[in-house]
């Protein structure tokens, strides 16, 4: 699952990627005509909306893209870099970089563009830039005030107005495709162009409207990843007979005294409900989290046994099946709820003197397997301190 | 030879959403720019004035987050990226050439002075900003980020706000 950046490709390469994007994105900028700078101030103008278009379309289908990667699953967006809101910052920062827009003719990106084909004015623009960031960061104790206020996080737009985000994508969609009409109207009355569209763009221009839209009816209608795999394994729990991947108390304690570095014991209850008891050894994956990429390095290897357990027997069904599905470890189940196997082995009793051999061979094994874990545990205790595993999120931004 | 045609605007925005987004797909993060323009002048201060900006607490934890250096950093590449790209752009469309486009009623050198100022200004509002027109603007819209929608409100609504007293620069 993406993105691609730390797990499947390394930070080296990344910047390999970086130059590759740059050069996509320099390209499609010259094509655009973003390297001239009248044609950026035509926005402010009303006589060249190009702008707008590129701008606009750009971001709509980048963003239509998002959601429909992010619904299907191959994208998971709670990793992607959401820029965070300094609400004060933001504002203050836009207006002064509409002002240098408008007197400057270019943006960073598009001075840079225009000074790679040899246009002194996009050179000088990125001259003044460097001088603009250099007075930033020389200034920056006079800044830092309204820099850091009202920090809100990553927040998105679509929680603030109060909408899923797919209402917000089609919102937007629609308000991209109303804002190209009506710049249409306005540079043909700002150019005195009495032109008509040639018919064949103007059904180019139609079917890329209705694809949008059918792209966004596509990604509302489909389940989600996360609502899918939950079929299947509600498909799977009523279907399949799991008895044969149930392993009692008895056998999970010998497992633990004998190979404890060859298993995984893997507690998918609440971390309130492990916090207060959890099996020796015992790592807490909650059933909803266990879809988080930094588990499948224990849902997903070969070389170590998952026993997953929770207090409710039909939990642990599901989060064998959803672990089957996440990953190809080998998967038992512990018949016991934790409750129970604490029980089995702290709340020892002596066996009367009438009762069977088997009963006092059970009671002999629990009593070993108690105090050997015991003893395993203090022998072990440093390294069986769980792993926080820290989610590296990613950074970017301007 | 007469430079050619720009591409039609709609299909260069689909064609500059894709690349957007499969950066997105790629890496987690969107594309940039003026984030480039800092980690250059960092690394021209750090070896103009090391003593300095061992001082300046900006540069100090900007230099702590870079442990490879300013110019380690993704945006750089990405930039590098963005000339090659735009200067093959330019070659197959003849537009490759020294020029100074200007408003048909200043001379050069207003046109020089004023590319400088603007560039000033959006250097800096890019920092308090936290973003340029592509990392703030197109790649928050393309996250739905709050606060990258509003800094390309106030970058528009500027622009248009202050247009009417900056038309000398470019209208007849």
């Amino acid at each position: 699952m993406a993105p691609l950046v730390p797990y499947i490709l390394s930070n080296e390469f990344n910047l390999i990627v970086a130059l590759i994007a740059g050069i996509g994105f320099g390209f499609v900028l010259e094509q655009a005509g973003f390297s001239s700078t009248k044609k950026l101030v035509g926005l402010f103008y009303g006589y060249d909306f190009t702008v707008l278009k590129v701008f606009f379309t750009a971001g709509v289908t980048a963003m239509i893209g998002v959601l429909l990667f992010g619904q299907i699953g191959i994208l998971d967006l709670s990793l992607i870099y959401i820029n965070p809101t300094f609400l004060l910052s933001a504002l203050a920062g836009g207006a002064i970089m509409g002002l240098g827009f408008i007197i400057g003719g270019f943006c960073p990106g598009t001075s840079v563009c225009a000074a790679s084909i040899g246009k002194l004015d996009g050179l000088a623009f990125v001259f003044g830039s460097g001088l603009g960031v250099l007075a930033f960061v020389e200034g920056y104790p006079m800044f830092e005030k309204i820099y850091l206020a009202e920090a809100w996080g990553p927040v998105l737009i679509n929680e603030k107005l109060g909408m899923s985000k797919i209402v917000f994508g089609f919102l937007l969609t629609a308000i991209a495709f109303i804002a190209f009409f009506l710049s249409r109207l306005i540079e043909k009355r700002v150019n005195n162009d009495q032109s008509e569209l040639p018919k064949r763009r103007v059904y180019a221009y139609v079917s890329a409207v209705g694809f949008a839209f059918a792209v966004l009816i596509i990604i509302a209608i489909i389940p989600d990843s996360n609502s899918r795999l939950e079929a299947k394994i509600n498909a799977a729990l009523s279907q399949s007979n799991l008895t044969s991947v149930e392993v009692p108390a008895d056998k999970l304690a010998s497992e633990i005294v004998n190979n404890y570095y060859r298993i995984n014991i893997i507690d998918i209850r609440t971390p309130e409900a492990f916090k207060v008891y959890h099996l020796p050894f015992a790592i807490n994956i909650p059933i909803e989290k266990m879809s988080d990429r930094q588990w499948s390095k224990i849902l997903d290897q070969k070389h170590k046994v998952n026993y997953f357990y929770a207090d409710d027997q039909q939990i642990a069904k599901r989060g064998y099946l959803k672990a089957g599905f996440l990953g190809k470890a080998e998967n038992y189940i512990l018949i016991e709820s934790s409750s129970e196997f604490k029980n089995l082995f702290s709340n020892l009793i002596l066996p009367g003197p009438d009762a069977s051999k088997k009963e006092v061979n059970t009671y002999n094994f629990r009593l070993k397997a108690a105090t050997d874990i015991k003893m395993l545990i203090n022998a072990l205790k440093n390294s069986t301190e769980p792993v926080i595993v820290k989610t590296s999120k990613i950074k970017g931004g301007c | 030879m007469k430079p050619n045609k720009y591409m039609n605007p709609y299909l260069a925005g689909f064609l500059l959403g894709l690349v957007l987004l499969g950066t997105i797909y790629v890496t987690g993060r969107g594309l940039g720019a003026s984030g480039a323009v800092k980690s250059v002048v960092l690394k021209a201060v750090v070896e103009v004035a090391p003593q300095h900006s061992a001082n300046t607490p900006f540069i100090k934890s900007y230099n702590e987050e870079h442990p490879g250096g300013p110019l380690k950093d993704w945006l750089v590449f990405e930039v590098i990226g963005v000339v090659i790209g735009a200067f093959f752009s330019g070659v197959i469309s003849n537009r490759v050439g020294i020029k100074l486009e200007r408003g048909p009623n200043i001379t050069n050198r207003t046109r020089i002075i004023a590319a400088i100022i603007g560039g000033a200004l959006f250097g800096l509002g890019s920092q308090l900003g936290r973003g340029c027109t592509s990392g703030a603007a197109l790649s928050g819209m393309a996250v739905m980020s709050f606060g990258g929608i509003i800094t390309m409100l106030a970058i528009f609504g500027s622009g248009y706000a202050f247009a009417y007293f900056f038309r000398k620069l470019w209208l007849k």
